[in-house]
């Protein structure tokens, strides 16, 4: 039998929605006052979903302390108090809006699930920005995870 | 297709051990959880059922209809009980939160018209659920 199991996380960190290819009033336009050049913040919270057959000796579909350690280590550790732009080199050219950190996390975590857990796959990210908004990203078919190019502004 | 999710809840203990393997294996596997006096948590089990707007009520399906099959299925008979001891499928499975949402399936399937049942989705913890879809 095959069941999805979502675990969440939070991480809280700044960021600043700019894109060096347009000028300062079309930045402006598009981002608003997340376009402001010191930056501000969010409590970001992740659910991440696996999916996978329900193991017969364990009645799990993955051991939750092994996912508990990829998302720390791949994860919260690289974005928790950080700035994206400032201290995450992904996002020194890569605008860091929600939608570029669904893909980024999605990336992070395929591979290392892949490798290290047996039978679980990454089914879908799900990130809230705020209460009010949330993105979700469920890779592009078999390859998953196609990444954006890096400032195309989106 | 429209989709109609019904919420309930229950508070039950429960503990994770497989008697095959060794008590050191045991403890590696399931940490905490394998202590055999049990521990709690509230759980959260949302049910949805799918189906056409019947044209003459409005509705998916009978909301009451639905409220009453859960509770007699599932709420009664696993709310304040010690999964291991007093649910019987769980004195040989493991009472984990995947195996709680396929017998949830397994107790509400039966008591629905065919192809009613979508997804029952079994929260844990308010950090942790687990969907099952039948498959």
């Amino acid at each position: 039998m095959i069941a999805e199991l979502t675990r969440r996380y939070r991480f809280s960190a700044a960021h600043r929605l700019h894109n060096e290819a347009l000028g300062e009033e079309e930045n402006a336009r598009l981002y608003g006052k997340c376009n402001n050049p010191y930056g501000h913040g969010h409590n970001y919270v992740l659910d991440v979903t696996v999916r996978g057959q329900i193991d017969e000796g364990t009645g799990m579909v993955m051991d939750l302390g092994l996912l508990d350690r990829i998302v720390n280590e791949q994860v919260l550790e690289r974005f928790d108090h950080t700035h994206l732009n400032l201290d995450v080199a992904e996002f020194a050219r890569l605008v860091p809006t929600t939608e570029n950190l669904c893909l980024e996390i999605h990336h992070l975590l395929r591979e290392r699930l892949a490798r290290e857990a047996s039978r679980a796959t990454l089914r879908r990210i799900r990130l809230a920005e705020t209460n009010s908004n949330f993105f979700e990203y469920e890779g592009e078919g078999a390859s998953g995870g196609e990444r954006r190019t890096k400032g195309d502004g989106s | 297709m429209i989709y109609v999710t019904r919420r309930g809840e229950f508070s039950a203990s429960h503990y994770y051990h497989n008697p095959a393997l060794s008590a050191e294996e045991n403890q590696r596997l399931f940490g905490k959880c394998n202590n055999p006096h049990g521990h709690g948590h509230n759980y959260t089990v949302e049910v949805t059922v799918g189906g056409e707007v019947d044209g003459r009520t409005g509705m998916v399906m009978d909301e009451k209809e639905l409220k009453r099959v859960l509770e007699e299925a599932v709420l009664q008979s696993f709310d304040h009980k010690f999964l291991n001891m007093e649910v019987p499928v769980f004195r040989t499975l493991i009472p984990t939160t995947e195996n709680i949402a396929v017998e949830v399936w397994k107790r509400l399937g039966p008591r629905l018209a065919t192809g009613r049942l979508q997804r029952v989705r079994v929260y844990e913890t308010p950090e942790l659920y687990v969907d099952y879809f039948g498959e």
